[in-house]
């Protein structure tokens, strides 16, 4: 060891793996293998178009994808008290949070927004299972109560995607509580007369199954997503038998009366706008494109752009 | 005859052989011991004096599961009168973890449920070691459906490790049913008293302990996952129970300090299993007293300040 080991090597090779060209432009599908093109990917909301495996899609794309035009607001969330139990495992949990920030650009594991979906407004939040696993703590905590606050306020309907290993252990009995926590905001909701619907992701488990992710009116599913409460791994060792082909997932739930319905990414959004749509008791969503508008809309969707133009900027990021 | 714990050990000599010389004393008239078997005697009353003032998070733990801790059914047989068990979920089974049912407390008639863990093998296995299945959470929903109809107060008395890791409760949507029993508890129209008499773990103890008022037995614990289950996938390892155990604030009197429970009651001396009936008609008491107060309010009062309660949940972290 020496300073050229230590101190030249890492430079040289350092300038040498720089590309030009970015990373990853090619994406292995992790459950057929087909190597897919990143955009290609994308353009196909995260599904593989060899397989239709959905694979991990954030709360930005998905909510870009499911708005009108992509345009959507953030609903601010506030800040709960940092790390409350001074937590500390193999590393500090504001280390873990700092990591966690950094890798997925996000403050936390939920992203809350407003916008509008086949023209009907909603409130929608995401979980982001990038995030620490997208475990719920006092943040995930405090994002579901400003989403069930904001629909109350706006009389919109709360849509929400959820995605998470469990209770995030590092708040300890705080993550516990947010589950009673998470249930009184979505009963706000439901007692307000306006439809929550949960989409659940890939994978679903612990905590958040047991609590505001399996109380919607209405309870989606995308194809082949892990949901359960204790997940698979810890029944075979319990019970010491092997699991039969597909338990816990999305299909195997449909079967056995826990889910209304598994829907195609592809088709989550137009269903999603029907079912509102119909829960809410407006007329049909108008598909495709909508006729030109007559000269008197566009004056008063004039003045109603500019009040929202502010709101509106928060959505690119 | 006593079951000592790990870290009794020391004690247990001391116990062991004060017994001994009390042993070959009788059996021998001549000899005068008593002046050495009373010393030793005074050497472990110290020491399980100072054993438990000061117990560990992962010492708490293993109080709070010893086998000989007054369960679920003392608790019910002792305080109350009239208990009238209630059974079924009318969907799939009746689940014996989770037993309750009619009874008086006092003279006021209640709905009061809880797990039982059970005191032998036949009886543990009976009771699935405490660890309720889905139906344990639906019949639980229906006895609080009972209680919120005839205007009864809701007495649980949590003691789980959690829930049941299993195919069948998982095919039968246990997260389901522990959402719908955790929003039972905060629909309620009654009062809703808990009291986490030794284990609480996880969302099989949420379920039945979002009450008005939480109360924990003085070396309970209240936790989002076991000791060993935070080791195994926070340290990779599931021997860092101890750790995990201190890093997790598990306590009571963590608890108390975090604002998730409102009120330990005190344990005698050496833990509950040393002195079961008096332990027992300490959460008698203090269930009587949280009843009383209560019981004065309106049944939309009870339900607004339980709900605003877990509404704030978690706003307060530990002092630096």
């Amino acid at each position: 060891m020496n300073w050229i080991t230590n101190y030249v090597r890492p430079r040289i090779n350092s300038l040498f793996s720089r590309r030009e060209v970015p990373e990853n432009l090619w994406i292995k599908c992790p459950e057929c293998g087909q190597m897919l093109f990143h955009r290609e990917l994308a353009d196909n909301l995260n599904v593989c178009t060899n397989c239709d495996h959905h694979m991990a899609f954030s709360p930005r794309e998905r909510f870009s994808a499911l708005f009108d035009n992509g345009i959507f607001t953030e609903v601010k969330v506030p800040a709960p008290v940092a790390d409350p139990l001074h937590f500390k495992d193999q590393k500090r949990y504001p280390d873990r949070l700092k990591a966690a920030q950094k890798a997925t650009d996000e403050a936390e594991a939920m992203l809350v927004a407003e916008g509008e979906i086949g023209r009907t407004p909603i409130v929608a939040a995401a979980q982001d299972f990038a995030f620490m696993a997208g475990s719920m703590g006092m943040y995930v905590g405090n994002a579901i109560v400003a989403a069930a606050e904001r629909a109350v306020k706006l009389r919109r309907p709360l849509v929400l995607f959820s995605a998470a290993g469990g209770a995030r252990m590092q708040e300890g009995i705080l993550s516990l509580m947010q589950m009673p926590r998470t249930t009184v905001a979505v009963d706000m909701v439901k007692e307000a007369g306006l439809p929550y619907i949960v989409v659940l992701t890939h994978p679903t488990t612990g905590g958040v199954t047991a609590s505001y992710a399996m109380l919607g009116d209405v309870q989606i599913a995308e194809p082949n997503a892990l949901i359960c409460f204790a997940g698979p791994r810890v029944i075979e060792q319990t019970i010491r038998e092997k699991l039969p082909e597909g338990f816990q997932r999305a299909e195997y739930l449909l079967d056995h009366g826990m889910l209304d319905r598994v829907t195609h990414r592809r088709e989550m959004k137009d269903e999603l706008v029907t079912i509102l749509r119909m829960l809410l008791r407006e007329t049909p969503a108008v598909r495709g494109d909508l006729p030109a508008p007559e000269p008197d809309e566009i004056a008063a969707l004039d003045t109603s752009a500019k009040a929202s133009a502010d709101g509106a900027g928060a959505a690119k990021k | 005859m006593t079951n000592y714990l790990e870290f009794e050990k020391p004690l247990a000599e001391i116990e062991g052989k004060a017994e001994e010389l009390r042993a070959m004393a009788r059996a021998n008239k001549e000899m005068d011991i008593e002046k050495e078997a009373a010393a030793l005697d005074r050497k472990a009353e110290t020491m399980l004096r100072d054993l438990y003032a000061d117990l560990s998070a992962w010492r708490k733990c293993q109080v709070a599961r010893h086998p000989d801790r007054p369960h679920c059914e003392d608790y019910i047989k002792a305080l109350f009168t009239e208990y009238t068990p209630l059974a079924g979920d009318r969907n799939f089974a009746d689940d014996h973890a989770v037993i309750g049912g009619l009874a008086r407390l006092g003279d006021v008639p209640v709905m009061v449920f809880g797990q039982e863990k059970g005191n032998d093998t036949k009886s543990r296995i009976d009771r699935n070691f405490g660890m309720a299945r889905p139906e344990g959470y639906r019949k639980a929903v229906r006895l609080m459906d009972i209680a919120d109809r005839f205007g009864l107060p809701v007495i649980t008395l949590v003691d789980t490790t959690g829930a049941y890791p299993g195919k069948g409760a998982e095919e039968r949507g246990q997260a389901e049913a522990i959402a719908r029993s955790t929003e039972k508890c905060l629909a309620l129209r009654v009062p809703l008293i808990s009291v986490i008499i030794g284990e609480g773990g996880s969302g099989g103890a949420v379920a039945f302990a979002t009450g008005n008022t939480v109360m924990m037995l003085e070396h309970s614990v209240y936790s989002v996952i076991s000791p060993e289950g935070c080791a195994s996938i926070l340290w990779k390892d599931a021997d860092k129970m101890r750790e995990a155990a201190e890093a997790m604030r598990l306590t009571a009197q963590d608890l108390k300090a975090l604002g998730v429970i409102d009120r330990i009651i005190a344990e005698p001396v050496g833990g509950a299993h040393r002195a079961r009936a008096e332990t027992i008609a300490a959460v008698g008491k203090a269930l009587e007293v949280e009843l009383a107060a209560l019981a004065k309010k309106k049944p939309e009062t009870l339900r607004d300040e339980r709900r605003k309660k877990f509404l704030g949940m978690g706003a307060k972290g530990l002092a630096a």
